[in-house]
Parts: structure tokens; C-alpha cells; sequence
């Protein structure tokens, strides 16, 4: 396990850090021009697939944490999921200003119509409580409802993938990907869940494990 | 290529270049001048020349068909490309564009008419007149370009293999290639890609084949040699280096409907009030423009095209 002050001024600082690089690659490119013939589609497709990946890698840290028993990546879960508010509040303003330029109109009956924007919406929605309960403070206050509170992060990151997958043409092999990531993470912590309680799982379990000898 | 070299004896009278298309030749050279300086001072952003920059297409007619919009840049017209061919992101087309072998190339004419047959490319075009048409292109994903083609009248084109009165449709099949084209390795459309047109929307003057853009051959990722750009239907409807032409009695069974029937239907007509079911078809973003645009009925061509949908319900045959 690293020391404190290796967590502290080295990795927290260096995740920081990656996860602030599309940002910058995307700003940098936007300055020179380096967007392609529809910038602003770009901008709206790049902070929604950060906003996604970082989204798995938030969810990556309990499992990753258990197996290789290095209970200090806990630390980085904050930060990353800060991050995913972040890219997702980005690509909210994009829809927003960039690519509706404030047609409220237009906007309602997109997240009233649209299939994919109404999940998508309420992805970004659902995030908010969990930013504005993200302090020590919060965590103290709310105790176990907390815990609950942010089990919100499973439902939102299947809306999130949902949103991807229904605005895709034809081409479903991305958002096939992430689904498949989510399936996994999602799939470890039933598995764990049932686990915990062994008169639900342990009958199966033992019924296949007679069937298989 | 054939199409830059034809005789002196073939020109007649009225195909000779006018003045203004002379002078518009000497702007884009001067464009193309400078295009050619910011590539020597960044170099590896832009693509090879080879598979950007065209011949030069000699004896192109300036058509009546122009618009007064301004022209879609040239590098967006060929850097931004929906060909899933090629690849479905935007910019696969382009840098995979050398996997598509264009010579030799020939197209097959099939099905309801007098003289089906294979002819070689160069064969196909010559008996034609090229023109200028500079049209809009709206894609069904809500953005939309001005591209000045350089093209052959489909009708013209048809009307040499005497479709016989059984001729209702007209399919068009893109190239099947999946050793050298990386999206056709993938099944994400029902390859090859089939398009098709009522007889009497490919016979509307407005339809051609349109073999370059700019003055220029056409590049590989807009389609070439030949594509079909039929301007008041949504982008996908013009189908991309076509390999065969087949006269039909009934509707063809073309590729998105097959993909997506409740989403892409044989029509296909670009229709602000008939909204693709997942997003609105009400505006677009013109490439090269911040705000989003008014999309117009028929794509702005309604005055030409509305007569052939009388009494049809644009909505059910959208």
C-alpha cells in the first residue's frame, strides 16, 4: 500500500490530472481548429463519452479495490465521480447553448419526445443530488440514507448507456462495449449482494454443484 | 480519366465554357493555391494529396441549377462523410479512401429495359454532357451542405437503355468489396448497400450521377467514380460508387429501410413536419454555421418536386 503522503501529493494529484486531459485535448483542438467540419457535434459526442467512461471507471474502483485487496483506491472514488458530474454537466451545456442555443421549446420537446434524450436527461438530473451530497459533511449527515442515496449510480449509469444506445444509427458497437462493462459491474455486486446472504444463494449454488458431479 | 479528355469535335457550340465559369475556375485555382500553401506549413494534418485533390474534369457545362447559399468549404464536403463503407465515424471515409479501388470499374444495367448490359465506365459517361449543379444536402442526422457536382442527367442515363413499361423502379447497388473496404467487415447495414427511386423520380431532371465536385473528379470518399445525388431526399438516398443499375416492377428493398423500417422509409423526401422517430427533422445545422437553420420542404425543391407526391400522405409514405 502506498504511504499517505504518496496518495496525497502523487496519485490523487496524477488522476486529477488524467482525468482533466480530454478537456484540455478537446480545448486545445477546438482553438485550432482541430474539431472537424462539425465542431460542435464533436464537443457534444466527446464530453458524453468521457462523461460515460469515467462514469465505469467510478464504478470499477469497489470491485478493483476488493480483488486486489488495495483498500486505499477508495480514496480516488470522490474525485472520479466529480469528474463524471463534471463531463456531464459540460455536455448538458453543449445541448443547451451550443447545439439548441436556449430554444426552450425545442429543448421540452426533446426531453419529453426523444427516447434518448429523456434517459439522458434524467441521468444528468439524477446526478445532481449525488454531487451536492458528495462532502464529508453530507456523508456524516445522512449516515445510511447515504449509502442509499447513492445507489442512484447504478440507474444512472444504465440510463446513461441507454442514451448512447438509442442515438446510435446503426454502428451499436460502442455503447455495445459499455454495456457489456456495465453488465460486469453491475453483475459483481449482485453476486456479492447474494453472497452476503447465503440462505438466498447458497440453495442454487449447491443444487448445480450436485448436478455437476 | 476519360472524362478530361474529350475531342475538340465533340464540343458543341453550347457546351463552350462561359465566362464567369472561367473566372469561377480561376477563383477555386487560386483557393486550391492557397489550400496547397497550409498544407506545406502543416504538414501531416491534411491527407495525401492523391485522395483529396481530383483531376481536373474538363468541358464542364454550368447548369441553371445553383443556388444563391454560399459553397460547403471543399476539405469539410471531403473530410466529413457519412460512407459506412469506409467506416461509420465521420472521418473514416476519408482516411481510409485509398482502400477503395475505383479502376477498373464497371456498371452493370439490369432488369426492365430494351439494353441491359456491362459497360465500363469511361463508356457509360462519355455519350453525356458534364454539369455543374450546385445543390443543398441535407443529411437525415439534421446537418446539411451546398456542394457544387459535377454530373450526368440520370434521365439521360436511363432513357439510353429503353426501360420498357414494366420499369416501375430504379436500384441502385453500391460496390461489395469487404477484402479491401474495412465497414464492410462489420454488419451494420445489410451490405451491399441497395438504394432505389420510383421510375419518375429518377427520370425528374433535378436526379444525376454525379462523377466529381468542386471542377474535380469526385473524391473516394464522396462516392466515386459515380454516385446518385437526388437533392430534395435525404443524404442516404443518394447512393455511393455504384456498381449496378436494375429496372424493377416493384420497390426495391433498399438498405436503411431494411435496417431501420419505422425510421428510414423508400421516400425518404427531406420534411421539416415529418420528424425521424428519434429526433427532429424541423431544423439543421448547415456545416460551417453556428445556429441551426430552418430545414425547407423538399429540401428548399418543392417547386420542382411537390407534383410528384400529389394525393400521397407524406406522412404514412415518409
Amino acid at each position: 500500500m502506498p504511504t499517505e503522503s504518496t496518495i496525497r501529493w502523487l496519485i490523487k494529484p496524477a488522476v486529477f490530472m488524467l482525468a482533466l486531459l480530454p478537456i484540455v485535448i478537446l480545448l486545445w483542438q477546438g482553438l485550432n481548429n482541430g474539431l472537424g467540419a462539425n465542431p460542435i457535434e464533436e464537443i457534444t459526442h466527446r464530453t458524453g463519452a468521457w462523461t460515460l467512461r469515467l462514469l465505469l471507471i467510478t464504478l470499477a474502483v469497489t470491485p478493483l479495490r476488493r480483488i486486489t485487496k488495495q483498500s486505499w483506491l477508495i480514496r480516488l472514488r470522490r474525485m472520479l465521480g466529480l469528474f463524471v458530474f463534471f463531463y456531464a454537466t459540460l455536455h448538458f451545456i453543449t445541448y443547451i447553448w451550443l447545439d439548441q442555443y436556449f430554444d426552450m421549446q425545442e429543448i421540452l420537446k426533446d426531453i419529453v419526445k426523444r427516447p434518448y434524450i429523456t434517459v439522458g436527461f434524467a441521468a444528468f438530473v439524477l446526478l445532481i443530488p449525488l454531487a451536492a451530497t458528495s462532502t464529508n459533511a453530507m456523508m456524516r449527515r445522512l449516515k445510511r440514507r447515504w449509502v442509499q442515496l447513492h445507489r442512484l449510480v447504478y440507474l444512472i449509469v444504465i440510463l446513461g448507456v441507454l442514451h448512447f444506445w438509442w442515438l446510435v444509427k446503426a454502428d451499436i458497437r460502442e455503447p455495445a462495449v459499455y454495456a457489456a462493462i456495465v453488465t460486469l459491474l453491475l453483475g459483481y455486486r449482485l453476486l456479492k449482494h447474494f453472497k452476503k446472504r447465503p440462505r438466498d444463494a447458497g440453495m442454487p449454488a449447491q443444487h448445480s454443484m450436485q448436478n455437476s458431479q | 480519366m476519360l472524362i478530361k479528355s474529350k475531342r475538340a469535335s465533340d464540343v458543341a457550340s453550347s457546351e463552350i465554357t462561359d465566362q464567369s465559369i472561367y473566372q469561377q475556375r480561376r477563383k477555386f485555382l487560386r483557393n486550391t493555391a492557397l489550400f496547397g500553401a497550409s498544407a506545406a506549413l502543416a504538414p501531416g494534418l491534411l491527407l495525401p494529396e492523391s485522395v483529396i485533390a481530383g483531376d481536373r474534369l474538363a468541358n464542364v457545362v454550368k447548369s441553371a441549377y445553383t443556388l444563391d447559399d454560399e459553397l460547403t468549404p471543399y476539405d469539410a464536403v471531403t473530410e466529413y462523410n457519412n460512407f459506412y463503407e469506409l467506416g461509420t465515424g465521420k472521418r473514416d471515409p476519408a482516411a481510409n479512401a485509398k482502400r477503395l479501388k475505383t479502376s477498373p470499374w464497371s456498371v452493370a444495367i439490369e432488369g426492365e429495359c430494351a439494353k441491359p448490359g456491362v459497360y465500363d465506365i469511361e463508356d457509360f459517361i462519355k455519350p453525356h454532357k458534364l454539369e455543374e449543379r450546385v445543390y443543398r444536402l441535407r443529411c437525415v442526422e439534421a446537418w446539411s451542405m451546398v456542394i457544387p457536382w459535377v454530373g450526368i442527367s440520370l434521365a439521360d442515363v436511363l432513357k439510353r437503355f429503353e426501360p420498357t413499361s414494366k420499369a416501375k423502379f430504379v436500384e441502385f447497388t453500391s460496390i461489395h468489396d469487404p477484402k479491401n473496404l474495412p465497414g464492410q467487415r462489420v454488419k451494420t447495414l445489410d451490405w451491399p448497400y441497395v438504394e432505389g427511386l420510383r421510375i419518375d423520380e429518377a427520370m425528374h431532371p433535378l436526379s444525376i450521377l454525379a462523377v466529381g465536385l468542386y471542377g474535380e473528379v469526385l473524391p473516394n470518399q464522396n462516392g466515386a467514380p459515380m454516385r446518385l445525388v437526388v437533392p430534395w431526399k435525404y443524404g442516404f438516398k443518394s447512393s455511393k460508387s455504384i456498381v449496378r443499375i436494375r429496372f424493377t416492377e416493384s420497390m426495391p428493398k433498399t438498405a436503411w429501410n431494411k435496417a431501420g423500417p419505422n425510421e428510414y422509409g423508400f421516400y425518404s423526401n427531406v420534411n421539416p413536419v415529418v420528424d425521424h422517430p428519434r429526433w427532429s427533422q424541423r431544423r439543421e445545422r448547415r456545416i460551417g454555421e453556428f445556429r441551426k437553420r430552418k430545414t425547407l420542404m423538399f429540401n428548399g425543391y418543392a417547386e420542382e418536386v411537390a407534383s410528384l407526391y400529389t394525393g400521397m400522405d407524406l406522412k404514412k409514405h415518409f
